[in-house]
């Protein structure tokens, strides 16, 4: 039995979220990662802390844009060369791509959105808006399956099987439809102050806000809670807040021990960007909002009553 | 241009999932997918007043039809649904192989889809149908320009925005931020029935029985259980009393 895991980077830095994958996959066997781009050799020790027996990179400028078909063509090379049983992913933009193309390239199944995994290869899938949490299993190999953002902890310190990885170089000839698509642009939008995937506290707005002055009620109360501030693609589309703080389907994934909603509805576009979240807390004027389905603590108010008062008190436990 | 978008038929309101089969019930009402209408939307914007053709492209029941008829009520020319018994509990790699079949049938300059199906959350389709079509890729398109044999999609991502420029034929998943689907006119709704509407076999799209539906499948259902509970959730009335509330329950939970 071995697991390959696809490492996702951005910039200089391995996804944290893959990276969990990684962890998980190595507390079931061994487990090695594949890791492809421009300028990605140094990132392969990283993935050693995390359980990577081999790591094998594919390395070149041809590489470096964030397009998914090339990708499939390295990772079907090395499931080939190295008799893969199991390609593993966490659910990106660019991952779902990946996985599902390579999927199609290797004739294997693909399972999504899971959770967990056993063993024994049973997959664990929360479906119908998390109301029902499905068994899936693969009838062949290799199995392909693409885990929710934030389903495994990343922290290295949790693992004791980290050691230096072998590092095994990938050379492959693309496709000739995977180097149609090119990268022209880039815009990228970075976040200021903490980032809301790395960040254990965050505190979320959306349109109850009622106007885009109105996220000072947010930060004001993310700052108090030592957080960092997101928001719903509805404020983010009006402009009231910068795409780099959205959370959601379309947005950032992030997996808090506390996430705090206000006048935030729930729509399942947002509520797949939170649902890893341990604890959620919600403020919302209407009790019929959905948010209030998956929340630990649901209140119904109004947010520029409880918010400014919420701070206050946090102010001022923290100073007593 | 010739551009064929592929949509999905879903149960409408509460779905639930047959505990015989395992497979999620479709014995009731179904609905478009209504991340569909966006794709659909988008090939009707391109199409706009030119001499092209939009056709819909589905594999489901005999009832996905009606999620046909919407759309070509929306606006699209043509129709084509893979209904077939044998295709019926496909998985995805199974679907992807019947909806290229279909599509290798049309040959469409542009395939689109919309950004995921509502029913079993899947958002990966496209890149499943683009390999098996060896065509280029992009999804999340929150915007589209075709010109000059290519199309040029904003793709938005985890950090912000890709321009992706790919040759034509090629296959796009749009998301639902790219627009606003219209609603079906009343004489959209009568010029549909008269529209061309092929209803096809697997055989039609040249798939064996072997490759689709459950035969064909390489994943399966093997349970349905109970989602872990997020414990007791709790609810309070906001009165003066709410800020302290949640102190208190942050304390406990000893988050602050």
């Amino acid at each position: 039995m071995s697991i390959l895991v696809f490492l996702e980077h951005h910039g200089s830095e391995l996804q944290k979220g893959s990276l969990g994958v990684l962890a998980k996959a190595a507390s079931l066997g061994d487990a090695d990662a594949v890791i492809v781009g421009g300028g990605v050799s140094a990132l392969a020790a990283e993935a050693g802390k995390y359980g990577a027996k081999k790591v094998h990179v594919a390395d070149d400028g041809s590489l470096d844009p964030p397009l998914p078909q090339p990708r499939v063509d390295v990772i079907a090379k090395v499931v080939a060369d190295g008799g893969y049983d199991t390609v593993l992913f966490a659910n990106s933009v660019l991952a779902a791509d990946i996985a599902a193309g390579l999927a199609a390239r290797l004739d294997a199944g693909l399972n999504w959105d899971l959770v967990d995994l056993t063993s024994d290869f049973v997959g664990k899938r929360p479906a119908l808006q998390d109301s029902v949490l499905v068994d899936v299993g693969w009838k062949s190999t290799p199995r392909v399956g693409l885990f929710r953002a934030g389903s495994f902890d990343a922290d290295p310190k949790a693992r004791s099987a980290g050691g230096e990885p072998q590092v095994e170089s990938v050379g492959v000839e693309l496709e000739e439809h995977s180097r149609a698509a090119k990268v022209v642009d880039q815009q990228l939008e970075e976040a200021t102050g903490p980032s809301i995937e790395d960040a254990e506290i965050v505190v979320g707005g959306g349109r109850g806000l009622g106007a885009a002055e109105n996220f000072s009620l947010a930060e004001d109360l993310a700052r108090a809670l030592g957080g960092a501030v997101g928001a719903t693609r509805a404020v983010v589309d009006a402009g009231w807040y910068p795409y780099s703080a959205q959370i959601g389907q379309t947005g950032k994934m992030v997996s808090p021990k506390l996430y705090v909603a206000l006048g935030i509805s729930g729509a399942i576009q947002h509520k797949v960007g939170i649902q890893s979240s341990n604890v959620i807390v919600a403020i919302n004027k209407d009790p019929n909002a959905p948010i209030f389905e998956f929340s630990d603590l649901g209140v119904v108010g109004d947010v520029h009553e409880i918010v400014p008062k919420l701070t206050e008190l946090l102010k001022q436990r923290k100073g007593s | 241009m010739k551009i064929a978008v592929c949509v999905k038929h879903v149960p409408e309101g509460h779905a639930r999932i047959d505990p015989g089969s395992k497979r999620l019930d479709r014995s009731g009402e179904g609905a478009l997918n209504h991340f569909d209408a966006n794709a659909v939307e988008e090939a009707l914007r391109l199409k706009g007043d030119g001499d092209g053709e939009v056709v819909v492209v589905s594999m489901g029941p005999e009832k996905a039809a009606d999620s046909l008829r919407k759309a070509l009520a929306m606006g699209a020319d043509r129709a084509v649904l893979v209904s077939d018994p044998a295709a019926a509990g496909s998985d995805l790699i199974a679907t992807s192989k019947v909806l290229a079949g279909a599509l290798e049938r049309e040959q469409a300059d542009l395939v689109l889809f919309g950004q995921q199906a509502e029913d079993a959350d899947g958002a990966v389709l496209w890149a499943a149908v683009a390999e098996r079509l060896r065509r280029p890729v992009v999804s999340q398109a929150a915007e589209m320009v075709v010109s000059d044999g290519g199309v040029r999609v904003k793709r938005q991502t985890e950090f912000g925005y890709d321009v992706i420029e790919a040759p034509l034929p090629a296959v796009v998943a749009v998301s639902d931020a790219i627009n606003e689907p219209r609603y079906p006119s009343l004489k959209g709704i009568m010029g549909a029935k008269k529209k061309p509407f092929e209803m096809l076999t697997l055989a039609d799209v040249g798939v064996d029985v072997a490759d689709a539906g459950e035969a064909g499948s390489k994943t399966e259902v093997l349970a349905l259980g109970e989602p872990p509970s997020r414990g007791e959730a709790r609810k309070i009335e906001g009165d003066a009393n709410a800020a302290q509330a949640i102190v208190d329950f942050l304390a406990e939970k000893r988050l602050i």
